[in-house]
């Protein structure tokens, strides 16, 4: 009986892998090909971007905050205090910019276009919509696949942005050290390769969620109740997926860069 | 109830070029994770005929309308609809045979994020048709179904009924070849109703669209098959005494077969026994 549930589960599962490799890769390659529905694109990416903003900023800002108010402690007990702007810009924009970018728009955006579309599946939208002619992965899922894709590159960067002034912040005005030394400091430790890998995983960062978003939603079964359990899966898988894809993009990376 | 407004009469549609079926289904069979919901399901709907498909409720209705226009694929058989074989199709070919037909949902399934008058206009939107004509003709379509006044309101403020009428009024703008009805009067007041049935019998009678209509409600059903719209009333008047109308027949579906196919005069003196429980 056990046997039987786990080889049940691991088809389920190869299943589920096949039919989100197909999904997604649909919803990207349906960009090179017409219909494109560049209005949803534009609405998505003002969902997605502008409507992120706040957040991403603020979390960009304290966690440069916080990175400096730790980093400060032990690099005082080597005497290399100056080097805190070096330290920040490079945790930033190498790791949790990007990482922490994905995480909070993971939780505000795959959250809502899983119960968005997962919505509009149990009320027969998407059914009345491929009635109508129209092909809801043309009209529905590529666009935001693109929408979150470009606007994590950008909202990468202004997280950055954030949290390197919030490392400023903290230094200059609570330890009291030379702000001109902490961004000189940053500047110089960032070479080519840093900024690199901290701009090629956002890129990837706003596929998974999206797709994953996108995937979870549109294949709700179960009424109310299975929307909920879509928007959960689309914000756990979402969030794991991402960490995951950051520790094989930054192997990638350093292999290549080394 | 008021009356409501026939709108310029356009042709009837034309039937398919090589005279053929609207649709045609020929032993067709679909599962979900369990038995069977329909088995070997045979039957056609002719040009400007109107078929009532009847059985209760979780018998495979929907599925069998889902069927019809490739929402959903069969395991097996064979579905042609205005002529072409559908089942095999790609999915990206299947949306322009879908544009031809108009469908009614259960529960109207408008979108929510859109007014009245962009669910309407939907498929005219997608198709970059210019807004002074989008407009006149969502009125037009708006006026039929007797809801011009909701032009600029959400989904979430019409009631039930409303919003079965926008539904199909929205399945009606582009002129469908091909009407299929899901249960549209489902859930709701004997009143609304019959304001569902009328304009169903309107779209028979006077625009001649071959249809599918879903449903469980025998009042429903004998009303269309027994009445006809008439334009000048503006209202559906009853036909003379043991009249029905030659165009409306019957299919009734139990335990995933098609059990019955035909008349209303053959429906009512038909020996199935569940024919005759279901009716009784």
């Amino acid at each position: 009986m056990a046997t039987t549930t786990i080889d049940r589960n691991a088809k389920q599962f190869v299943l589920t892998i096949q039919d989100y490799s197909l999904f997604s890769g649909r919803a990207f390659l349906n960009l090179f090909t017409p219909p494109v529905y560049w209005t949803d694109f534009l609405i998505q990416a003002d969902v997605i971007g502008w409507g992120s903003l706040v957040i991403v900023m603020l979390v960009g800002f304290f966690t440069g905050g916080v990175l400096a108010l730790q980093s400060s402690a032990t690099l005082e007990s080597f005497g290399a205090t100056s080097v805190t702007g070096r330290f920040v810009a490079l945790s930033m924009i190498r790791e949790l910019g990007a990482v922490l970018t994905g995480i909070m728009v993971s939780g505000r955006n795959a959250s809502s276009i899983a119960s968005e579309l997962g919505s509009m599946v149990v009320t027969e939208q998407i059914d009345a919509m491929r009635a109508l002619g129209v092909d809801p992965m043309r009209k529905l899922v590529t666009p935001r696949i693109f929408a979150a894709i470009t606007m994590l590159f950008f909202l990468t960067i202004v997280a950055n942005g954030c949290g390197i002034l919030g490392g400023a912040a903290v230094t200059i005005f609570m330890n009291h050290q030379n702000g001109t030394q902490y961004f000189s400091m940053a500047w110089q430790g960032l070479e080519f390769r840093d900024i690199l890998q901290g701009l090629v995983k956002p890129l990837f960062f706003g596929y998974i969620i999206s797709s994953v978003a996108c995937y979870s939603g549109l294949r709700t079964t179960g009424g109310t109740e299975g929307v909920g359990r879509s928007t959960i899966a689309a914000v756990v898988w979402s969030s794991v997926l991402i960490i995951i894809a950051d520790y094989l993009i930054s192997q990638v990376m350093l292999s290549i860069f080394r | 109830m008021s009356r409501m407004v026939v709108p310029a009469q356009k042709e009837a549609v034309a039937p398919p070029p090589n005279g053929s079926p609207v649709v045609e289904m020929r032993g067709v069979s679909i599962a979900f994770d369990g038995p069977p919901i329909l088995q070997d399901v045979n039957f056609t709907i002719e040009p400007g005929e109107t078929r009532i498909l009847l059985g209760p409720a979780g018998i495979g209705k929907s599925v069998l309308l889902k069927l019809v226009n490739g929402l959903l694929r069969p395991d097996s058989g064979s579905i042609r609809l205005f002529g072409e074989e559908i089942t095999r199709r790609r999915e990206d070919l299947l949306f322009p045979l879908r544009a031809r037909t108009g469908m009614v949902f259960q529960e109207g399934a408008l979108f929510d994020s859109l007014t009245v008058r962009d669910n309407v206009a939907y498929q005219l939107i997608q198709e970059q048709v210019s807004d002074d004509e989008i407009d006149s003709r969502v009125r037009e379509a708006l006026s039929f179904v007797g809801l011009e006044q909701t032009f600029d309101l959400y989904p979430s403020s019409l009631s039930g009924g409303m919003r079965r009428r926008v539904a199909i009024a929205r399945a009606l703008i582009h002129q469908p070849e091909l009407l299929l009805y899901d249960s549209p009067t489902g859930g709701l007041d004997p009143v609304t109703s019959y304001t569902i049935i009328e304009l169903i019998g309107k779209q028979r009678d006077v625009y001649r669209t071959p249809s599918l209509m879903v449903t469980h409600r025998l009042q429903d059903a004998f009303m269309l098959c027994t009445n006809r719209f008439d334009p000048a009333a503006g209202r559906m008047v009853p036909l003379a005494k043991g009249q029905t109308d030659p165009r409306t027949t019957f299919l009734m579906l139990s335990d995933g077969r098609l059990i019955f196919d035909g008349s209303l005069h053959e429906l009512l003196h038909t020996e199935d026994p569940f024919v005759r429980e279901f009716l009784a």
